[in-house]
């Protein structure tokens, strides 16, 4: 049996971004960030080549290929990081910074990555589902362009593939995903083939995987080609498909692994599909690992309409229902501390972030739902759920 | 009858505004939602070109950063070398970083212009100067006795600091404030007039982290003009030394001469903690006006002083883009004429005249009222001045 994949195999293509190694290592020493201090050697970088870069991870968009259409289309993004991009695991996301024209701002989304792992400065994909609220999905969908740079996070996440504790060698492998959770699936699966063995010329997972996923319908399939073949190759690997009222079952789940609660299972997908699956799992669920879309929270009232919903101070765990008084006071009723300065909205010294959830500036009106949002919690007020990093 | 009632009502209401300039309650409020509805006018406008300008400004300090550097590598381009890196640090100080630091930018979204990030290429360390410029200064504005920045805790320049033998050096310590300004503006967030009255320890106490954060950046900026650059350019090493120490200077005379020209002219008003308790936010708007003079200027001179020679506008809107300042200054001008305010703006040498012709007088007991009309009741503008 081949081991798992914790450390990706060599890859047979290496195409790099940016600086050469020996260079980016001289880039990153002390003496060259104490020259270039306070800025770091990257604002010096940028300013010749937005793919040089000793600490920042950026990326080219090589090509975009566009998976299905429809009202919510799907398109993958071939991205060239630069020489900083770590690589990653299967399983994991990157939050993606992009400055979307016209509006000057940038917003940073975390996507999945769809490829197999990769190593350091290789090439990856996002595949992405332009959602109709979601501005950088759509944008990123609708209108990038190869050659186009986009900020990057390094690689995170923990619904990766690694050996289970319980299990030194994982011999069956269950994957359950919904919609464009399909993502870090097909990352585990493409690596799982590429780094498994060859079997009369045949990639082969190494080992026994079941894959369930649930699509709208079979125009919505994501990677359908791929999967069709991955399905008829003797690989390993059962792909099983369902479409629209096809729902998750767990007479199903019985039936195509038997002993699916002492199996390693990844789950990801929307939060209706989780929770039937969780039911499933009930309280073995010690072989799950989950990933969730993002909740959404965006209940918000109307000006003028009385605000409902719940304000989760999330660091403190501490909450309280939104009375339309700033966030900073409504902090201080639980008691919490709070650091604060002129209290009113000119000194950027209260300034937190708004991880999801609707507030509104009280001294422009303006409302905003945008995830991970700096906000002054002395002119802000919730105008619905949100959640605050307090 | 009641008519009369209410205009004697009225005419007191007046005369306990002195303060600002007569102003009623009303006519304060509405004057707060005039600017406020400007402010609003300009934030829904931010968009793309400001980010471009900022970027611009960014590209340019970067370059005349890079060139100052590597001029030095020959020796008869000093003089070249030097005044490319004062621009740098100009720049980077001004039009960069005071105005990102305010969150001027933080709408982008882009963390290198994030005033949580943003560091300067100067002594004092981006956390504190922000807690004392950004909160205290613009929040208590010229209220003596709470804004530290009224004569910086060294200096007399207000009548109503008590006057000790101390301030007969009053030009001496401003002389050695500008010529080693970024080493004051460091050590100023210490509050050293607090540790004088024994009401804090120096380097302890609360004082503790703001000193290791002094201390820190003040040995990263050290290293960099004074060791590393000058080794890089292996026999120039005293020459290039010379060059930064220089251009570090000609920034600290620049950057004194242009923030002193903001609020300490003659004419501007300075308050009392009693007369700014419970102020409204039509109030604390008219402070703003009153507590700040402009410099009037070519536009490479605004750039230069990152548009801090539009000080009133600044105090007025310090969160909105410095590049807005000159557009919105013709509607602040227009709106101070509306309710008869003073709106005190003047050239660069007029206003540094007058700053240092007080920064004399009060080096000696007693008040401004020979050098400047008694504060707040006459209208001091560019024309009652010239006259």
């Amino acid at each position: 049996m081949s081991a798992l994949i914790s450390e990706p195999a060599a890859p047979t293509t290496r195409t790099r971004g940016g600086l050469p190694s020996p260079l980016s290592t001289l880039l990153r020493s002390r003496v060259v960030g104490a020259l270039a201090s306070p800025h770091g050697v990257d604002r010096y970088l940028e300013r010749f080549n937005p793919m040089w870069a000793a600490h920042d991870v950026r990326a080219r968009i090589v090509s975009v290929h566009r998976e299905t259409d429809g009202d919510a289309p799907v398109a993958t993004l071939t991205l060239q990081p630069t020489s900083t991009w770590r690589g990653h695991q299967a399983g994991q996301h990157v939050l993606v910074g992009v400055e979307i024209p016209g509006v000057a701002k940038r917003y940073t989304r975390a996507f999945s990555i769809s490829s197999a792992a990769s190593g350091k400065g290789e090439r990856f994909t996002l595949t992405i589902r332009a959602h109709d609220e979601g501005q950088v999905s759509s944008y990123l969908v609708r209108q990038a362009k190869a050659g186009q740079v986009l900020h990057l996070s390094q690689a995170q996440g923990e619904f990766t593939l690694v050996e289970s504790p319980a299990t030194p060698t994982i011999s069956r492998l269950l994957f359950v995903t919904g919609g464009s959770g399909i993502t870090p699936a097909m990352s585990m699966i493409r690596t799982l083939l590429r780094d498994g063995y060859q079997r009369d010329g045949v990639a082969h997972a190494g080992r026994k995987v079941t894959f369930l996923h649930f699509a709208r319908s079979a125009e919505d399939q994501i990677f359908a080609e791929e999967l069709a073949e991955i399905a008829a190759a003797d690989n390993g690997i059962d792909v099983h498909l369902r479409y629209g009222d096809q729902v998750f079952s767990e007479f199903e789940l019985r039936r195509l692994v038997p002993d699916y609660k002492n199996t390693d299972t990844w789950l990801c997908g929307p939060p209706g599909l989780v929770e039937l699956v969780q039911a499933a799992y009930g309280d073995d669920g010690d072989r799950l690992r989950m990933e969730f879309f993002k909740p959404s929270v965006a209940r918000a009232a109307r000006p003028g309409e009385e605000v409902e919903g719940d304000i989760a101070f999330t660091r403190s765990g501490k909450s309280v229902a939104a009375s339309g008084a700033s966030i900073l006071e409504q902090a201080e009723e639980l008691g919490l501390k709070p650091e604060f300065g002129c209290r009113m909205g000119i000194c950027f010294s209260c300034t937190r972030t708004k991880t999801a959830g609707t507030v509104r500036n009280i001294l422009t009106g303006e409302e905003s739902a945008v995830p991970d949002e700096e906000v002054r919690i002395c002119v802000t007020a919730a105008a619905g759920d949100c959640h605050i990093d307090l | 009858m009641t008519d009369t009632i209410a205009e004697n009502t009225e005419l007191a209401e007046r005369d306990a505004n002195e303060k600002y300039h007569g102003l009623t309650h009303a006519e304060i409020d509405q004057l707060g939602a005039e600017l406020d509805a400007l402010r609003l006018r300009v934030l829904a406008d931010l968009g793309e070109p400001d980010a471009e300008y900022l970027r611009k400004v960014v590209k340019a300090q970067r370059s005349f950063e890079i060139a100052g550097r590597a001029l030095f590598y020959l020796p008869p381009a000093w003089p070249l070398a030097v005044a490319s890196l004062s621009v740098s640090k100009i720049l980077d100080n001004m039009e960069i970083g005071h105005n990102v630091m305010h969150g001027q930018y933080d709408w982008m979204g882009d963390p290198a212009f994030n005033s949580r990030q943003f560091d300067w290429d100067t002594m004092a360390p981006a956390e504190n100067w922000k807690y004392g410029h950004n909160y205290m200064h613009h929040t208590y504005t010229n209220i003596v006795g709470k804004d530290r920045d009224v004569g910086y805790g060294i200096l007399r320049m207000d009548e109503d600091q008590k006057w000790n033998p101390y301030y007969l050096g009053n030009p001496l310590w401003a002389f050695l404030l500008m010529t080693f300004f970024e080493w004051g503006v460091a050590l100023h967030d210490l509050e050293t007039e607090e540790v004088f009255a024994g009401r804090r320890k120096m380097f302890g106490g609360e004082n503790a982290p703001v000193w290791r954060r002094i201390r820190k950046k003040m040995g990263k900026q050290v290293l960099k003009d004074y060791v590393l650059f000058p080794a890089l350019t292996g026999p120039f090493f005293l020459s290039t030394l010379a060059g930064n120490f220089t251009a570090n200077i000609i920034r600290n005379i620049w950057t004194f001469n242009i923030i002193f020209c903001g609020h300490f002219p003659a004419g501007v008003a300075t308050f009392t903690e009693e007369e700014t308790e419970n102020e409204t936010r039509g109030q604390w708007y008219l402070r703003q006006m009153l507590g700040s003079a402009n410099i009037t200027g070519s536009k490479l001179m605004h750039v230069m002083s990152g548009n801090l020679s539009h000080q009133i506008e600044h105090h007025l809107f310090p969160d909105i883009p410095a590049r807005r300042y000159p557009e919105m200054a013709v509607e602040v001008q227009e709106i101070c004429e509306r309710y008869g305010l003073p709106y005190n703006k003047g050239p660069l040498p007029k206003q540094l005249f007058s700053v240092f012709r007080k920064i004399v007088r009060l080096s000696f007991p007693g008040g401004t009222s020979k050098a400047a009309p008694v504060r707040g009741t006459q209208a001091v503008t560019d024309d009652s001045l010239a006259a």
